[in-house]
């Protein structure tokens, strides 16, 4: 493992928005201009701070969805009916709206291709991503790292989606994706069918064999599913990091 | 679009991971401390606090030992002052980069 960085004092940014676009059915897309922003290395996350006019504050966690060479942070959010942050923030927020957040956040659950130039040990070991629904935000911003600095690490995300239409963050997901879809999929479809299991991830992920660094993110019922699979295939429990954001959706 | 949850058991349905907690604990150490491998008080073995066990939604943040579940770390904010309870044995943080290297693209 690389050493840790120094941490900045985490204070409050002030972020612009400069786009706020549907990603999904259920997935709008922030796009944010942060003065003062330090960086990020992908699959950090942001905690977003909203006030309202009495002073009553709410937070919650965002994984970052943008990789470090893209300037302005991008930011998946699930709107949850009667949530008390992303309705907000999928249907009020507009352009030029203001929103406060901190961080970067979070160096366990993150890939860097730089990290894996300094240790040649650690780079050769394939990168397994397991996403679950808008779990896949980190995984973006990974493989989109991963595009832009050539780096060699061999890398493959395994995608759960609800359906077609769900499929988040297109425009990164290449041949290293595949992609399976819960709840039917359309005639043509090529990808996978049904809920990731042993036998999936035996056919689509990296095996125990090759000692693979696996990220798994989405909600806490699916990683933990996905997660047992994963130690029954026989992968060490120190090999996988969890990011599990509850059964809500809304991490606080 | 979360999956939807299985069989419904609260306790694991409300589990977090000690990254979550990475935000708050900002606040308190100079460096990344969700790296660093915490030795359990309870059962005696080791793994990196970004891999425990978070309960975010008792009055405290609450980090268990994955393996045993005990508690390892309490942490909550009151009136002013952060309330930190410490119970890990040990606790091994990776030393900090150079600077220039704290950004990893």
């Amino acid at each position: 493992m690389a050493g840790t960085a120094l941490q900045r004092r985490l204070t409050w940014l002030t972020a612009q928005v400069r786009d706020n676009r549907s990603e999904s059915p259920s997935v709008h897309r922030l796009v944010l201009d942060v003065p003062g922003w330090p960086g990020h290395r992908a699959g950090q996350h942001v905690v977003v701070r909203l006030t309202a006019e009495d002073g009553y504050t709410a937070q919650r966690s965002y994984s970052l969805a943008s990789p470090p060479e893209e300037p302005d942070l991008h930011l998946l959010v699930a709107r949850l009916d009667g949530g008390e942050v992303s309705p907000y923030l999928t249907d009020e927020l507009r352009a030029d709206d203001q929103v406060e957040l901190r961080g970067p956040i979070g160096g366990f659950f993150v890939w860097s291709a730089a990290a894996d130039r300094r240790d040649a040990q650690e780079g050769r070991r394939p990168v397994q991503l397991v996403a679950g629904g808008s779990g896949v935000a980190p995984f973006a911003a990974m493989l989109d790292h991963h595009r832009r600095t050539g780096s060699p690490t061999r890398l493959r995300l395994l995608y759960s989606a609800s359906t077609q239409e769900e499929i988040l963050a297109r425009d990164v997901l290449g041949p290293e994706t595949t992609v399976t879809l819960t709840r039917g999929v359309p005639a043509g479809w090529s990808g996978e069918a049904g809920r990731i299991d042993a036998d999936m991830l035996r056919r689509r992920t990296f095996p125990p064999d090759e000692d693979p660094r696996i990220f798994v993110c989405g909600a806490t019922m699916f990683a933990e599913a996905v997660s047992s699979s994963l130690l029954d295939l026989g992968h060490s429990p120190s090999s996988i990091r969890i990011e599990r954001y509850g059964s809500s959706g809304e991490p606080s | 679009m979360t999956e939807p949850a299985g069989p419904s058991d609260t306790t694991a349905a409300r589990r977090l991971d000690g990254n979550a907690a990475a935000g708050a604990l900002a606040d308190l150490f100079a460096v990344d401390v969700t790296t660093a491998r915490s030795r359990c008080p309870s059962c005696g073995k080791t793994s990196m606090l970004g891999a425990h066990h978070l309960y975010a939604d008792a009055p405290a943040l609450v980090l268990r030992c994955p393996h045993c579940t005990d508690v390892v770390l309490r942490y909550a904010t009151q009136q002013g002052r952060i309330l930190l309870d410490l119970r890990a044995r040990l606790l091994t943080i990776p030393a900090p980069a150079p600077a220039n290297e704290s950004n990893g693209a």
